[in-house]
């Protein structure tokens, strides 16, 4: 072993009292793995709501928003008279001009996954007697599919079907349910204009979402065009996917120029979901890093019992030549030996916590436990575990260094 | 051979401000010789350590000037200082204070190995050269907690020797000791001083070590009443 001599002496010292080190490392190690453990949980856990989110909705949508009607003449001055009193919504309709081209300018942007057209319809669902109103979105199911991953949420028939039958639909559970009908059964629909169509049902879904269940259809989007009574250019909404949900905002502002209209990502449209995963990191979090901090005091003790006995080594070291500096900079290495150590074992059972985690079964559309390993959090621990353990040595290592040898060796 | 100044005391004057103001050393001045084997005697409560400590370097709180070797010590920086103690001096204490932790061999090696003049090899030789020269070799990979008293302090005296430094220090460095041990420390200053041309100052309450010194500094109420010349 030719180590450096500040850290020989430090290591020697961290050895030669194992016990002490390792209550030490065991405070880090407990206070890492929590830590990792917890972090790691919300990461999996917002993870899965995310997904389950994007089930439904896309990263960003594109859509004409609704204008109000501007007073005419504009309100300049005071005694000015406004013309329009009663602003009312201008639009004459909802549809993007030219939505090819769009879709082509968006499909050109850099990290854009997916984009897909969609036609909005508002109609209701006619069994017999019974009716439910609902949604039904124009889509072409191949790209639709590569978004939302449609054809998990199937409980029976096949997207593909979809596109060889002009008249198909694909129905949520709950309102075959409540209409009684079953795959490959007819079902009437009325749009919200009053077009009627004979629908043939070539698939069932079922999400997270009862509300969603109960109301969504999918169709192709020249059936929503009929329904309508538009052409084929008549496209509603324009749905984007890019590489990192997280970084929608970004994004939204750039498609809005880009395209004229408005742009809205998933976060600004689903304010309560963010609210609550911001919620859940900030609880977890500071839950993790109280017990961090208990474990930080711990070391502190430590190193700090440890220089307390040690003040006639100190003496003797700053006597045949340490500088005030290569004493602390010994106590900070065996301060930072301890959190190596305890972070060490810390990542170690961070793991088995996790790995045993993952494995319990919650049922639900969760299924298997959402936790992962998370490179990032894992990063963190490691960083924060060295930076407390660095912390927590400095102070009483500051203390060691300007320990006067001659109080020591007169007493 | 022209004699060399080692160490020099001009008009050094230390005060005590606990419990009250006290006038622990007043206006010393003397020179040492290299080679010398001096020691510094008095009664309990003279300023024979105080002033030990002063020109270890590591008392800094004093009036007046110390030089080492021609270079002035006073109001250098403690790092410096630091760095000068490594370089130029070697310390033996009445209470050995060893490293408990590390082997004897370590233990020499230590200051040397802080010095980061040569490498760990031949640090290491070094070393067991010293040892073997203190006659206790055998003890070399002991821990430093596990030897007797005696061999403490020869090991003691063999890590002030490691880095071949201007002067040894020494604090009651029998005090702890039997007669027969006290005598093979002896030998070994004689040794030292007689040999390899070691300059040594011992502070001491012996007066039969001290009379067996070259020279003898005594002192009584801080002042030094026989300068031994």
């Amino acid at each position: 072993m030719k180590l450096k001599v500040n850290s020989d002496i430090a290591l020697t010292h961290v050895l030669t009292r194992k016990k002490q080190t390792l209550i030490a490392s065991l405070g880090v190690t407990v206070g890492i793995s929590i830590f990792i453990f917890m972090i790691s949980l919300v990461v999996g856990f917002n993870r899965n709501s995310d997904a389950g989110i994007f089930k439904s909705i896309p990263h960003i949508r594109i859509y004409r928003e609704d204008e109000i009607s501007r007073p005419l003449p504009a309100k300049k001055e005071s005694d000015y008279l406004s013309v329009i009193v009663n602003p009312k919504i201008s639009n004459l309709s909802d549809n993007l001009i030219n939505p090819m081209k769009l879709i082509a300018d968006l499909k050109r942007q850099d990290d854009v996954v997916t984009v897909t057209q969609q036609v909005s319809v508002n109609l209701f669902y006619n069994n017999g007697k019974s009716q439910l109103n609902g949604i039904a979105s124009g889509i072409n199911i191949v790209e639709a599919n590569a978004m939302f991953d449609i054809e998990s949420t199937l409980l029976a028939g096949d997207i593909q079907k979809l596109l060889n039958t002009p008249n198909g639909i694909i129905i949520g559970v709950g309102i075959a349910e409540k209409l009684n009908i079953q795959l490959d059964d007819n079902i009437s629909v009325i749009s919200s204009i009053g077009v009627v169509k004979i629908m043939k049902v070539v698939g069932v879904f079922k999400t997270s979402n009862k509300g969603i269940d109960l109301s969504k259809s999918y169709i192709n989007t020249a059936m929503a065009q009929q329904l309508l009574r538009k052409s084929s250019s008549y496209v509603t909404d324009i749905y984007v996917n890019i590489k990192e949900p997280d970084k929608a905002p970004l994004y939204s502002s750039d498609f809005s120029i880009l395209t004229g209209y408005k742009a809205e990502d998933w976060q600004a449209a689903n304010e309560s979901i963010m609210a609550s995963k911001k919620t859940r990191q900030v609880m977890m979090g500071s839950i993790a890093l109280a017990i961090l901090l208990v474990a930080t005091f711990g070391i502190y003790n430590i190193i700090n019992m440890t220089i307390k006995e040690k003040l006639n080594d100190i003496a003797i070291l700053k006597a045949t030549g340490f500088s005030g500096k290569d004493v602390m900079n010994i106590f900070i290495k065996e301060s930072l030996i301890m959190g190596f150590i305890g972070t060490g074992f810390g990542l170690l059972m961070a793991t088995i916590l996790i790995k045993m985690l993952s494995g319990v079964y919650i049922g639900g559309d969760i299924g298997y436990f959402p936790i992962g390993y998370e490179l990032n959090v894992y990063l963190a621990g490691i960083f924060i575990g060295m930076f407390l353990t660095f912390s927590a040595g400095f102070i009483p290592a500051r203390n060691a260094a300007k320990v006067d040898p001659i109080e020591i060796f007169k007493r | 051979m022209k004699k060399q100044i080692i160490l020099k005391v001009s008009d050094i004057t230390k005060y005590y401000y606990e419990p009250v103001k006290f006038k622990a050393l007043d206006n010393l001045s003397f020179e040492i010789i290299r080679g010398e084997f001096l020691t510094i005697t008095g009664k309990s409560g003279c300023g024979k350590t105080t002033l030990m400590y002063i020109l270890s370097t590591m008392d800094t709180d004093y009036e007046g000037e110390l030089y080492i070797a021609g270079e002035k010590i006073t109001n250098q920086k403690q790092d410096k200082l630091a760095a000068i103690r490594n370089k130029n001096i070697g310390f033996v204490f009445q209470f050995h204070y060893l490293l408990p932790e590390f082997s004897c061999l370590k233990n020499v090696m230590i200051p040397a190995l802080k010095l980061n003049k040569y490498s760990y090899d031949e640090v290491e030789h070094q070393a067991y050269q010293k040892l073997e020269l203190l006659g206790i070799k055998e003890q070399a990979l002991k821990p430093a907690s596990k030897i007797s008293g005696g061999q403490q302090q020869r090991v003691a005296i063999a890590r002030a020797l490691i880095n071949e430094p201007k002067i040894i220090m020494c604090d009651e460095p029998t005090g702890n000791l039997d007669s027969k041990n006290s005598d093979i420390v002896l030998d070994i200053f004689h040794q030292l001083s007689t040999e390899f041309g070691q300059t040594i100052i011992t502070v001491t309450h012996d007066l039969d070590f001290a009379g067996k010194s070259n020279r003898n500094i005594e002192m009584a109420d801080g002042i030094i009443i026989n300068h031994g010349l």
